[in-house]
């Protein structure tokens, strides 16, 4: 009996092991090598023989290229904070269906389907020096110039909300609406008012799909760049480090310092990424005990 | 223990679109009464629950607690109990955390919520299980921290939504037990919601049978198990033999007799039926008797069809002819094809409205 079930399991493993390599194989040809590759790439300058960390001393002793990690956190994080606010307030209050969901939920969708492209199009179309914002405000006298929204900060902020909004209100609403409603209802019951039923019940059993959420539209954000191109200023406010890298290695012809710029653009998503789950943890360690059985 | 209420009366209506999931459930609730919604899935009576709670609007109608109408009070204002199904605790606090909830709101001194809820876990018998989380407890211990967290605030009344159902057949009987201590010990005014008649007739003092929105029949536990008034409360409260009749005259007072199907009958006259009218006669299985009768009234002859094994009873199928078959529960041991003599005791046997 013991050695059957044995038998079984040892088959059963050479089996999935079999279904494994495909998936293996592609993770390994397309991510794993091209990664590794880049690595290899970063530490062999283009004008030295050998091994070095030139390209990251030059990195790091070039304001005007180690500043693009400030302005690239100066986009990220803001945009994240504000997306995932926006996106819980919207999830949360649609938590128990609302009217005309389907409808709500098709235009906040939209964005999406339309890709970065268009979207950055219909951006300068509409809040453009002569779009049709600034035209309406200047024909009824709102404002007597233009107001400044695309070509600076403001425009890629806007540009980043609309296509990763989308994403995290979807997120969040599974998320929200995947909470039992009669925890609701009871923390009511026992007298708490809808602020607190959010602060204290709802709040801490959100707190894990929000750190989800939160990292995955920050580490989009940090690779902003066609709306950075765009609908900023690539050469100044809105130099995001991935347009620093794609000057290197298309413009300079530098594909080793591209790579080392690439690789220090992982390691900020990555740190960015351990303090959220850090955080997520010292939030809510009680929260994920029991969740699962309710 | 806090005052409990002298009486709440409420009259409500409650419609989704054009569907009316409740329709003018009037009731008045006095103290220390214990009072169950019973009846079949989707027949309103959870949602009379959470109206009362305060969880769900009513669209008509209103809720009067002595006198007070409190229609327009958010639940955490009406101090109203609630206990849930699915227990609703909250999965990221211990039990304690879950207990001492209520009394933190109301920012009670922390050596208070201490005393309080130890005394209230010790009650419920979950002392010592304070740091756990409610993933880590059976479904009975989870209940008894539901009970516990809405009994800590002494509530003045304890809403119940079949809080039971959860639970297998063997805790739930013994919770049923304890739920009902817990009610006299407090001195409690509770309203209990549950599909099991077993359970309302064990716990209540007062029944309110609905059926798709709409009030049954209300009663004490021996009314509607021994009076149901029509055939919807008498089918859901165990009568199984069913016998379409027109009324003869009366033959002798407090005495109705009627006629169908081949079968010539007698029952007990509970008013309000005139000779000539179309009633339907209902009778229990156990209530039917495996041996002639005194008088010959109500005597038929039959064969035994089916025959089913209920542990200490069995429940049997009698052919009295080619129409009727009826359902006796003996503790005689019967086979499939015996010949039974049976007999219908008339005070056993209702008259109902066909409709």
């Amino acid at each position: 009996m013991r050695r059957g079930v044995l038998g079984e399991r040892s088959e059963f493993d050479g089996l999935a092991l079999v279904c494994l390599l495909p998936s293996l194989f592609y993770v390994l040809a397309l991510f794993v090598y091209p990664f590794l590759y880049g690595i290899y790439l970063s530490l062999h300058p283009l004008k030295l023989a050998g091994f070095s960390l030139a390209n990251y001393a030059t990195f790091f002793m070039d304001p005007y290229q180690y500043g693009t990690v400030w302005i690239t956190f100066r986009l990220a994080i803001p945009n994240a904070v504000v997306v995932s606010a926006v996106a819980l307030w919207l999830a949360y209050g649609m938590r128990r269906g609302i009217w005309l969901e389907r409808t709500i939920t098709t235009v906040l969708i939209l964005p999406i389907s339309l890709g970065v492209i268009l979207l950055s199009e219909g951006i300068l179309g509409f809040y453009g020096a002569n779009g049709w914002l600034n035209q309406a405000l200047l024909a009824t006298g709102i404002v007597a110039e233009p107001l400044e929204l695309t070509h600076n900060y403001i425009g890629v902020i806007l540009s980043l909300f609309m296509q990763q909004f989308p994403f995290c209100f979807l997120m969040l609403l599974g998320y929200i609406s995947g909470i039992d409603p009669s925890l609701e209802g009871s923390a009511r019951t026992l007298g708490a008012t809808p602020w607190i039923v959010f602060r204290r019940v709802m709040l801490p059993l959100i707190a894990p799909g929000l750190a989800i959420a939160f990292a995955l539209v920050f580490v989009m954000s940090f690779a902003v760049f066609p709306s950075a191109l765009m609908l900023g200023q690539p050469s100044g406010a809105t130099r995001s480090i991935a347009i620093a890298a794609y000057q290197q290695a298309f413009e300079q012809y530098d594909m080793s310092y591209a790579s080392a710029i690439a690789v220090i653009m992982g390691l900020c998503q990555l740190a960015a990424l351990v303090a959220i789950v850090l955080i997520r943890g010292r939030l809510a360690s009680g929260a994920t005990i029991g969740i699962g059985k309710r | 223990m806090k005052e409990s209420l002298k009486s709440l009366r409420f009259s409500i209506t409650k419609r989704y679109g054009a569907k009316t999931v409740l329709d003018r459930l009037e009731l008045d609730i006095r103290g220390r009464q214990f009072v169950t919604f019973l009846g079949p899935s989707g027949c309103g009576k959870s949602t009379a629950l959470s109206i009362v709670a305060g969880l769900i609007p009513p669209t008509e109608g209103s809720i009067w607690l002595d006198g007070e109408d409190i229609g327009h009070l958010p639940p955490e204002k009406r101090g109203f109990g609630m206990v849930f199904q699915n227990y609703a605790l909250f999965p990221h606090m211990t039990v304690f955390g879950n207990v001492a909830f209520g009394l933190e709101l109301q920012r009670r001194p922390a050596h208070e919520i201490r005393t309080r809820v130890q005394a209230m876990l010790a009650l419920v018998q979950l002392s010592g299980l304070d740091e756990r989380y409610p993933g880590q407890l059976s479904g009975g211990q989870q209940q008894r921290v539901a009970i516990a967290r809405a009994l800590v605030l002494e509530p003045q009344l304890m809403l119940l939504d079949e809080p039971l159902s959860n639970l297998d057949a063997k805790l739930r009987v013994e919770m049923r037990a304890e739920i009902k201590e817990l009610h006299a010990e407090l001195g409690l005014t509770s309203v209990y919601v549950t599909h099991d008649q077993a359970e309302a007739l064990s716990l209540s003092d007062w029944i309110v049978v609905l059926r798709d929105g709409v009030l049954m029949q209300a009663g004490s536990p021996q009314d509607i198990h021994d009076r149901p008034r029509n055939l919807f409360v008498a089918d859901f409260m165990g009568f199984r033999n069913f016998f379409k009749v027109r009324l003869a005259p009366a033959p002798a007072p407090g005495i109705v007799e009627g006629e169908g199907g081949g079968l010539r009958l007698r029952a007990r006259d509970g008013g309000g039926f005139s000779p000539g009218s179309d009633a339907v006669l209902a009778i229990r299985p156990e209530d039917i008797r495996l041996a002639p009768a005194a008088d010959g009234a109500n005597a038929f002859r039959g064969r035994v069809e089916i025959v089913e094994y209920l542990g200490r009873e069995h429940e049997a199928a009698v052919s009295i002819d080619a129409r009727t078959r009826v359902w006796v529960r003996t503790t005689e041991l019967l086979a499939p094809g015996d010949a039974v003599e049976l007999s219908f005791p008339p005070d056993k046997l209702v008259v109902l409205p066909t409709e």
